[in-house]
């Protein structure tokens, strides 16, 4: 049975961009923990000469023409942005 | 005159007499969520103004341009983008976001002349079971207002079965479509995999996610998935194949139908009531002339460890656009560009889906891709070779759609595995990505259950047949929750 500590849990928050607390982290890798041994059960089937699924339908790449189209008017793609200015995304200061 | 109760064709016909204009429907529609939403909290976003507009003007278009959905009022849940009207998909990360296009689900809507009236809740990003992961609110089942509506799709089963609204879309990656109709006591298709484009679908889970149709009898149901099928170029893992006329398929006759009933679906945590109810619903459907057989999916019980394996990673990834950049809840704490991105995310996002995303994560880092995310793409097909042996032999496959009845608000909610176990019969479908339906088929202590039927690739008509036949042999789809009562509209 796999053990996950509050350091990994920390590490894979770190890696997936979220910030949390080391109660937060105690909390979830307990939980985690419990969930990651109930998906051991995967490890009782051989599956060495089985082959992955990642699409259910036999699916090859899908090639489109190779013409431009028109994208969304600028200032309609701006609407969703909390500030802009000249047509661009302002963000907040980051660097000194 | 009340139209809660009303189908789509009597509807259709009070349209055509003129003893009904779109406007009255749409008004009446309208008086009705506001006098049973504050019980039921089904929606979000209302589209008042708007809706009363078109259908002003759509009473203006002459009865032979009409197809069978013009005019008639419908919810869209709110993972699925709407022009102009906020969408959400229940998480504080997309409050007050107006997308700028509509999902190609909901330009079909409009082209079919449905009378979008809102958006619906769901658990945040269509992650949950019981609608109790909305950032926004606990939708409760129209059946006991102390227990949940199922989910993620629980505001679009919740609002169909109050009679808000005689139509839905829901969203359906691991049961969220078909859970929540059983226990709502209402009708919920999952179609084929690319049989509706994903285009406008925020997405969860890409390889497993598919927009359905949620209604109070099979007929709408049907109805529905005719007008939002079909090929997408925008979407490329759409099928391109023929969409044929799914309400042609109700032919009521079953005679000689071969119905497989697996026996892992009738395991230990699957509730007597449950079993009950679906062994009579095989001897109604062998009174009307199919025929039935136990049948083993031998790898059933791996389908949830391999499905949250799956569904987590592709969530991760998924879920990495959200940054606060360009849309979106923006932190306002952030001395650095890491502290920008982890802090927007961590105060924007809700518990299970940090749980997933971190779940996601973990199964993708170095040193546990092969444990982890490439065995269960093994496993996955595993299980789709126990649907195809399966439909070899026999047309469609039946048996409960949830292992019991909808639980208390807040009962499990601090349990995510007991959580998860509820899609654990609805799972292997999305895993092999047939199509499968949830119709009523009985109560346990007054809240319903779902018989699931489950067909082949690209075969919704003979699961359309299966169902709308047990229908029209039984009364379940007639009864009435307890917020009908005393309801004016």
């Amino acid at each position: 049975m796999a053990k996950i500590t509050k350091e990994e849990v920390i590490e894979v928050a770190h890696l997936a961009r979220l910030a949390i607390t080391d109660e937060e982290a105690v909390h979830f890798a307990d939980q985690l923990e419990a969930i990651t041994n109930a998906m051991e059960l995967l490890n009782e089937l051989d599956t060495e000469n089985v082959e992955p699924t990642t699409h259910v339908l036999p699916l090859v790449n899908v090639m489109r023409e190779d013409k431009s189209i028109e994208g969304l008017p600028r200032e309609m793609v701006m609407k969703n942005v909390k500030e802009h200015e000249g047509g661009q995304v302002r963000v907040p200061t980051i660097l000194d | 005159m009340k139209l809660a109760d009303k189908t789509a064709s009597e509807l259709q016909e009070l349209l055509h007499s003129k003893e009904l204009t779109i406007a009255e429907l749409t008004e009446a529609t309208f008086k009705r969520i506001q006098e049973l939403d504050p019980k039921v909290d089904a929606f979000l976003a209302l589209n008042e103004e708007q809706a009363t507009k078109q259908a002003t003007e759509m009473d203006q278009t002459d009865a032979t341009e009409r197809g069978p959905l013009f005019g008639l009022p419908i919810g869209v849940k709110d993972n699925i983008v709407t022009e102009g009207l906020e969408t959400t998909a229940s998480s504080l990360i997309l409050k007050g976001f107006n997308p700028i296009y509509n999902a190609t689900v909901v330009d079909k809507l409009r082209e079919a002349g449905m009378v979008i009236v809102g958006k619906l809740n769901m658990d945040e990003f269509a992650m949950g079971s019981s609608n109790e992961n909305s950032y926004y609110k606990n939708t409760k089942n129209p059946w006991n207002l102390e227990t949940v509506p199922g989910g993620s799709s629980g505001g679009s089963a919740a609002a169909v079965a109050a009679g808000e609204v005689p139509f839905s879309l829901g969203s359906d990656t691991g049961g969220s479509i078909r859970q929540p109709a059983a226990f709502c006591g209402v009708v919920g298709m999952k179609p084929t995999y690319g049989r509706v484009s994903r285009f406008g679908l925020i997405a969860y889970a890409s390889s497993f996610d598919q927009i359905g149709p949620i209604t109070r009898t099979v007929k709408d149901n049907a109805l529905l998935l005719n007008a939002i099928s079909g090929h997408d170029e925008k979407d490329s893992t759409s099928a391109n194949v023929e969409v044929p006329d799914f309400t042609a398929a109700l032919t009521g006759d079953i005679n000689g139908l071969r119905i497989g009933v697996p026996k892992e679906y009738f395991a230990e945590g699957v509730s007597e009531a449950s079993k009950q109810a679906v062994k009579d619903a095989l001897k109604v459907l062998e009174e009307k002339g199919a025929t039935w057989e136990e049948i083993s999916l031998p790898h059933s019980k791996y389908a949830l460890s391999t499905y949250y394996i799956l569904a987590s990673s592709e969530a991760s990834s998924n879920l990495s656009r959200f940054d606060g950049i360009r849309y979106g809840y923006r932190t306002e704490k952030a001395g650095s560009l890491l502290e920008f991105y982890m802090n927007t995310r961590s105060e924007g996002f809700g518990d299970e889906v940090k749980r997933r995303i971190m779940l996601g994560t973990y199964a993708l880092s170095s040193g546990y891709y092969d444990a982890y995310y490439k065995k269960a793409q093994k496993v996955r097909t595993l299980i789709k070779q126990d649907f195809d042996k399966a439909f070899e032999n026999f047309d469609v496959i039946v048996g409960p759609t949830t292992p019991t009845p909808a639980f208390k608000i807040g009962e499990i909610i601090d349990d995510p595995l007991t959580m998860y176990a509820n899609d654990i019969l609805t799972i292997p479908v999305n895993l092999a990505g047939v199509p499968a339906i949830s119709v009523p088929c009985g109560f346990d202590n007054g809240l319903p259950l779902g018989l699931q039927i489950i067909g082949n690739y690209f075969d919704e008509e003979t699961v359309y047949r299966v169902a709308d036949a047990f229908e029209q042999a039984t009364e379940f789809h007639k009864e009435t929750p307890q917020t009908w009562e005393g309801a004016a509209q």
